[in-house]
């Protein structure tokens, strides 16, 4: 088993900025990613792609290229191809590569594992052809491939970002769906989020290109259908009239919400956040968890942004570096203040966003033959008649019906199963709870697993042989 | 270059080594290395795999590893096609689904 001071899961933003930071301070890092090239989601692929499309991704994300030399920085080993799929709250960690299966023991683990798309259920929307804003955005920036006829739908500046990207890549979207916002509500947290001024530049600057470019743009939609026999043909939607818009690919987005998939099988404490509509673990001000030797950074801790990660990542590094006694407390709130301070920027234009992009509400309440658990095609209805039959919390939803049972492990179910259950007992989603999490939070084979027992056990293999 | 495919090239890198693989019975060039669901999407596949309880069709959904809709069988192993890089030779089939158990 390798040993060393900290390793992080994930090296998007966070994860980067926080290995820089931490082996700057003299700990030994490892930092674990199941992609082959650094960056995350957000800086997906930025060393290669950045070259080759960075006319059309734009500066924010060439910014990831400033963060990706982390994984050569002395003190850093690079894990990349790794899928983690268990951990201890004691910093043990156990990956698959190839077909290599490891082991890892950290005095503190790093969970930097960011956002995930917010589940959007709508009828239609496991057809071949449908698929998340961001998937649209990353085979854009890894594969350098547009859809041609796309309609995107949904809410949140990302739908703009993704529409002005496929401006500059020359396939405008043919429609921008956007479904009710808040705008009205959200200039209450205006104030506030001035100082996050950039953030609101930058998104005045997408419409003006959304615009120049004749995407049209239909607001307030409702009643979306994706239609189809066998793949996505057209989008059908009520907005100032019946619409209907054919199409080859659809784009969803609702905003995106933390990946709590091993904060949750670690069992971590997790509260509602109800300005996000989603669960975040419970954290102190440096990124700790309710396990003394488990930090979160960046999306994962609660959503705001890729830049905010990487202040976070060096705040809880710096946390980290004090916890094991490499620098004292002074240093280490000299060394993070700056962090802290741009940290507090970020986050004070998220309010503003969250009420002016809300989710769609369509979409938080499907339809009764809408498929809720694409894995295991469990539609709202059926989710509502185990409620009928006495079904009170998304474990036993799991045993009933199985939804959340399938190799997604609850990742684009778990929050709709919750808020149904919400909407039809009348609990809080705090109290409704959410599924219990259970390692291995990725598919594993079972030589995978098996190689386990040959690292505790040598000789077990030829004793075996033996007999 | 325009076609009728559903997604389209822009900015690609030139002088890629390509190479065969094939995908349900069809064989393919493509770059080696690439990211084995974005390169099927490109030639116009759509339909990865038939889901196990209705049977019904499935394609990529999130690309980065979390939906597993984009599973297929490579050289008998089930994998994510939005997490495999194209090697030499592969032979891939769509995972199977309710009514195609051998």
């Amino acid at each position: 088993m390798t040993r060393c001071d900290l390793a992080i899961i994930g090296a998007g933003p966070a994860g980067l900025a926080a290995a820089a930071e931490a082996a700057g301070l003299g700990l030994s890092v490892v930092l674990l990613d199941e992609q082959p090239r650094p960056g995350g989601q957000i800086y997906r692929d930025v060393d290669r792609a950045g070259r080759l499309r960075g006319r059309i991704l734009g500066a924010d994300y060439l910014h990831g290229a400033s963060l990706t030399g982390a994984v050569r920085a002395p003190g850093v080993t690079h894990i990349e191809q790794a899928k983690v799929w268990n951990l201890t709250v004691e910093g043990e960690v156990t990956y698959t590569r190839g077909e290599e299966t490891a082991q890892i023991s950290a005095k503190r683990l790093l969970l930097a594992t960011g956002a995930l798309e917010r589940p959007m259920p709508l009828p239609g929307w496991t057809l071949p052809g449908v698929m998340t804003a961001g998937a649209g955005q990353i085979l854009l920036k890894q594969s350098g491939l547009v859809a041609r006829r796309a309609v995107l739908v949904g809410s949140g500046p990302l739908l703009y970002l993704v529409a002005v990207q496929m401006v500059r890549a020359g396939a405008p979207p043919l429609a921008l769906v956007e479904t009710p916002g808040g705008l009205g509500r959200a200039l209450g947290a205006l104030p506030q989020a001035l100082r996050g001024w950039r953030t609101l530049m930058k998104g005045t600057g997408l419409l003006r290109e959304l615009r120049r470019a004749g995407v049209r743009r239909y607001r307030r939609a409702r009643d979306i259908t994706i239609e189809g026999e066998g793949a996505a043909t057209g989008l059908r939607f009520s907005a100032g009239g019946a619409q209907f818009i054919a199409c080859d690919t659809v784009l969803l987005h609702h905003g995106v919400v933390p990946n709590v998939q091993i904060s949750r099988a670690l069992r971590l404490d997790h509260r509602w956040e109800a300005g996000q509509a989603c669960f975040a673990p419970v954290l102190d001000a440096w990124g700790r968890s309710s396990a003394e030797a488990v930090f979160i950074a960046g999306d994962g801790a609660g959503i705001a942004g890729a830049k905010a990660a990487e202040y976070a990542g060096r705040v809880s590094a710096a946390e980290i570096a004090r916890d094991l006694g490499r620098i004292t407390q002074d240093e280490r709130d000299r060394r993070s203040a700056g962090s802290r301070r741009a940290l507090d920027a970020e986050r004070a234009v998220r309010p503003f966003l969250d009420l002016a992009f809300p989710p769609a509400a369509e979409a938080l309440a499907p339809a009764d033959d809408t498929i809720v658990c694409r894995c295991e095609e469990v539609t709202g209805g059926d989710v509502r008649k185990t409620i009928r039959q006495g079904c009170l919390g998304p474990n036993q939803m799991k045993a009933f019906n199985r939804a959340g049972m399938g190799p997604c492990q609850g990742r684009y179910c778990g929050l709709t199963v919750t808020q149904i259950l919400s909407q039809a007992t009348g609990a809080d989603p705090e109290a409704t709870g959410y599924y219990r999490l259970r390692p291995p939070i990725k598919p594993v084979t079972l030589s995978e697993v098996a190689q386990l027992s040959e690292h505790q056990n040598p000789g077990a293999d030829s004793k075996e042989s033996r007999s | 270059m325009k076609t009728d495919l559903p997604f389209e090239p822009v900015a690609r890198p030139e002088g890629v080594r390509h190479v065969t693989i094939s995908f349900d019975g069809r064989d393919y060039d493509l770059p080696e290395g690439a990211n084995l669901a974005a390169a099927l999407l490109s030639l116009g596949e759509r339909r990865f795999r038939a889901t196990p309880v209705s049977g019904a069709p499935r394609g990529p959904f999130c690309m980065m590893g979390a939906c597993f809709d984009c599973l297929v069988d490579i050289d008998g192993v089930t994998c994510q096609a939005c997490m495999t890089e194209i090697r030499e030779g592969m032979v891939i089939l769509p995972a199977r689904g309710r009514g195609q158990r051998p």
